[in-house]
């Protein structure tokens, strides 16, 4: 029976195949909000928003940081097109840190020039990476 | 005849060329080897990337989107991938030429120039727009989004009317084409449009929804797709600029061979005449004395 509840997930990136496997439900942020997308999912195409990726697979879960990319969900396969994703060990936190502290200051002392969609893209990045060290 | 030593002078500089070429052939080859690797671990990428992309373009494709009809003023622009280094064979003109007497020959181009060589040969003829040159020894995923966002704020502007790429294309480690893409605005080439069909019919059992809209789908997967294709562009160049210049080593190296093998010949023939007008001299000379 719990066999039946896994599916296929790809997460590809254009250096590597970051994970291939098999897994009960995955979770993580687009533009329009959270998600977690479970086996017989409507076909849909996302756009991701900086967040943290969640995999549920048989034996427990890992977790991510994904940055950018799009994600194209099928019924029984999904595969995250991610252009930056990182595993907690990959993250350096210290610079994670200075950038969550820059991008705070940026929106903090905004001025006409400032790119705030910007900021907050890099806010939310930063955010991310401190989050899934936990 | 050259004397001996003129031949011997050589013939120690046309083997330390060889040297030099052969140790060379081992660099690239080992360069090409990591590059090739490169080129099929992002295949993946952008065989998804490209489907994607072209089932959204198939959904809406009357659709009026500032990516997908060109620009009405401005140059064509021309993102040029050549190498920063020489001694790669035809590598290197061939792109070039592309340029130059291609189906774009004639016209003003504005050219964003990844890789010095190309960037010289093109800056007598052509406005070089941006030069990214550092990028090609160890092209990063980050350096193709930094070009592409560069062109595409140029396209947006209206600086620019239409987008192409001219790169080496990896066939093999023996076959490279010089090939020119067009990037923007976005067309979908009648190839995969059949593919496009085949896939469709083979697993898309329900229709694909997008979220967000597709218009605004469209403006976030256009410049990735962009960034994917620039990227996968300068890594086959990689790929390909070592392969050329792996060919173009190995024969220079068994140039350098042939040459020794004549030049052996020759100093041999050389060094026997000499013994041999040595030995009449002494024997002419016992003669006179007795």
């Amino acid at each position: 029976m719990a066999d039946n509840n896994l599916f296929t997930l790809r997460i590809i990136t254009p250096e590597r195949v970051f994970y291939e496997g098999e897994v009960s439900m995955v979770e993580f942020n687009t533009t329009e909000g959270e998600i977690g997308i479970y086996k017989k999912h409507v076909p849909m195409t996302v756009i991701v928003n900086p967040g943290i990726v969640t995999i549920t697979e048989a034996e427990g879960t890992k977790i991510a940081a994904l940055h950018a990319g799009f994600a194209e969900i099928l019924q029984d396969k999904v595969v995250i097109l991610a252009e930056i994703i990182e595993w907690p060990e990959e993250i350096d936190v210290e610079r994670a840190q200075a950038a969550k502290s820059r991008a705070e200051e940026r929106i903090r002392s905004k001025t006409p020039e400032t790119d705030i969609l910007r900021a907050e893209t890099a806010l939310q990045r930063a955010l991310a990476r401190i989050h899934v060290i936990g | 005849m050259a004397s001996m030593r003129d031949i011997k002078r050589r013939k120690g500089s046309i083997q330390s060329t060889q040297q030099i070429t052969k140790a060379m052939k081992l660099v690239s080859t080992v360069k090409l080897q990591r590059a090739k690797q490169n080129a099929e671990k992002s295949g993946n990428y952008f065989h998804c990337m490209f489907d994607t992309v072209n089932s959204i373009l198939k959904k809406t494709g009357s659709l009026d989107h500032k990516y997908l009809k060109s620009g009405q003023s401005g140059k064509k622009a021309v993102i040029v991938i050549t190498s920063n280094r020489g001694l790669a064979g035809g590598y290197n003109s061939n792109v070039i030429k592309l340029i130059t007497r291609g189906e774009l020959a004639g016209e003003d181009l504005a050219i964003y120039a990844v890789g010095k060589k190309g960037r010289e040969a093109l800056q007598r003829q052509y406005e070089i727009k941006a030069d990214y040159s550092d990028v090609i020894e160890e092209p990063a995923y980050v350096d193709a989004m930094v070009i592409s966002k560069d062109v595409l704020e140029a396209f947006s502007k209206g600086e620019i009317s239409e987008i192409y790429l001219a790169y080496t294309a990896f066939k093999n480690t023996v076959v490279h084409v010089p090939t020119l893409l067009k990037l923007l605005p976005v067309a979908i080439s009648e190839e995969s449009e059949k593919m496009g069909e085949e896939t469709a019919v083979g697993d898309d059992r329900a229709p694909m929804n997008f979220e967000p809209e597709d218009e605004e789908a469209l403006n976030l997967l256009i410049p990735k797709y962009i960034t994917s294709l620039i990227y996968g562009g300068m890594i086959e160049a990689v790929a390909s600029e070592n392969g050329a210049r792996m060919q173009a080593m190995d024969s220079a190296t068994s140039n350098a061979e042939e040459m020794i093998e004549n030049l052996t010949l020759l100093y041999n023939r050389a060094r026997q005449g000499s013994i041999t007008q040595e030995l009449t001299e002494i024997i002419a000379g016992a003669n006179a004395i007795s």
